[in-house]
């Protein structure tokens, strides 16, 4: 019997026969219609989804002419964080520009997210502007809402996460309210200092890690800043597939965001005004690739079939289809890719 | 798509700024480059224009425009607004 190279979604190895992956497929998009409450996949879709992932050579590409465009999170600095390479942040953007063909590149703090960032606003500002100086590409700024971070001991208001197993649910859910306040305000914070040096934008990355606050902190600090500055670009990216409901009452232009999908979060962004969203699939990795991509394409063509802004969809370490692990397997994320491309028409990664 | 190598960069710049969908961004900067949507991801023809236009290249020489030099120009080809090309200008007492 005949089976294809492929992996798990941990990375490792394995070899399937084809209606093992043809049912993975089947299994996958039906999941995934029924969670989102969304059109699966189309037959031709699966059958096309089939042919990517059982392409023989290792990387495989799109059509000349269907190439999209990319973002990135934190990339200004991966080269040091990955691999120990003493370059400074704006030497490692032109890396990215001039060897690595990035189309944009983003500078992040060190210590990703935004309070952390505020209080080095000033010299954050200062690598902007080397970084402008110099690069050709779009340079954003970027970091993490990160709302767990306005939590005692290390921010303001009291940590929900030890309130809500005590049962202190009132205070638990005003600790939340609290934290976004302060989150929005240190994001439109950053934002302006990076407008006026001249950044082309904001990247919002992992809106959604703590739930629904963290969510609704995203939304209000992007109206803010498309409101003060209508010409900077805000990309609002996601940190999963599902918004948490730790508070599970909040709610932006009167729709609830607890439980929304991919096709729901993108609606809102644009309500905000982001200019480009970053849709998320989470990885299981005790399932196949050819599950995880296929559940990956299931909510990822809806979102990008109902969005008016692009789409650029997370696909890196345990997101988009991609397995679970430290260095990105090319035989499957090349092939996640052009699953995107072609059956969810995204605008992006 | 390729960044400088190709027109990357703009097609980006069109998605960021006005939040275009992939097809109309390609359209947009192909029809203002004066090339076809599909030259847009070609090396071959995208490093001619860019050198032609002053847009900036991937593996720049000395007297080609780089940095904010080419985003001048790309902000002139492309008819945008470009924030770092704005506050350049104004830093330098050229507005």
């Amino acid at each position: 019997m005949k089976t294809y190279f492929t992996r798990m979604g941990d990375a490792s190895v394995t070899f399937m026969a084809e209606d093992e992956i043809r049912n993975d497929i089947s299994d996958a998009v039906a999941l995934a219609a029924k969670k989102g409450k969304i059109p699966p996949l189309t037959q031709e879709d699966m059958d096309h989804l089939f042919e990517i992932i059982t392409m023989p050579g290792n990387i495989v590409g799109v059509n000349p002419g269907d190439e999209i465009v990319s973002t990135s999170d934190s990339q200004s600095d991966k080269l040091f964080l990955n691999t120990g390479l003493s370059l400074e942040r704006t030497q490692q953007a032109l890396v990215h520009e001039r060897c690595f063909g990035a189309d944009s590149i983003d500078l992040g703090f060190p210590d990703y997210n935004f309070k952390a960032a505020k209080p080095c606003a000033g010299t954050e500002s200062l690598a902007a502007k080397n970084g402008l100086n110099q690069l050709i590409i779009p340079f954003l700024y970027a970091g993490m809402p990160n709302l767990g971070f306005y939590t005692k001991p290390d921010g303001p208001v009291e940590n929900w996460a030890e309130l809500l197993p005590d049962g202190k649910i009132e205070e638990a859910l005003a600790a939340q309210e609290a934290a976004v306040d302060y989150a929005v305000h240190d994001m439109v914070y950053i934002a302006e200092k990076m407008y006026k040096i001249g950044m082309d934008g904001i990247n919002m990355d992992t809106a959604g890690a703590s739930g629904d606050a963290d969510f609704l902190a995203a939304l209000k600090a992007c109206e803010a800043i498309r409101t003060k500055f209508p010409d900077m670009g805000v990309e609002m990216g996601m940190a999963g597939e599902y918004v948490l409901g730790m508070h599970g009452k909040l709610t932006y232009d009167g729709v609830r965001l607890a439980g929304l999908y991919p096709h729901k979060q993108v609606a809102l962004a644009e309500k905000a005004g982001a200019t480009i969203f970053g849709a998320v699939v989470n990885t299981n990795s005790n399932k196949s690739f050819a599950w995880n991509i296929a559940r990956s394409c299931t909510f990822i063509k809806e979102c990008s079939n109902v969005s008016n802004i692009p789409v650029h969809v997370n696909v890196g370490m345990g997101v988009g289809g991609i397995p679970m692990c430290e260095y990105l397997p090319s035989d499957v994320a090349s092939r996640a890719d052009k699953a995107l491309v072609e059956i969810c028409k995204i605008d992006g990664l | 798509m390729g960044g400088t190598k190709t027109a990357g960069d703009m097609v980006m710049r069109m998605q960021l700024a006005k939040g275009m969908r992939i097809g109309e961004a390609k359209k947009y900067v192909a029809d203002k480059l004066g090339v076809s949507v599909m030259d847009l991801s070609d090396m071959y023809v995208m490093m001619e224009v860019r050198e032609r236009l002053g847009l900036g290249l991937m593996q720049p020489v000395a007297d080609t425009p780089t940095g904010i030099e080419a985003k001048l120009n790309i902000a002139k080809v492309l008819g945008i607004t470009i924030n770092s090309v704005e506050r350049f200008k104004k830093r330098a007492g050229l507005v």
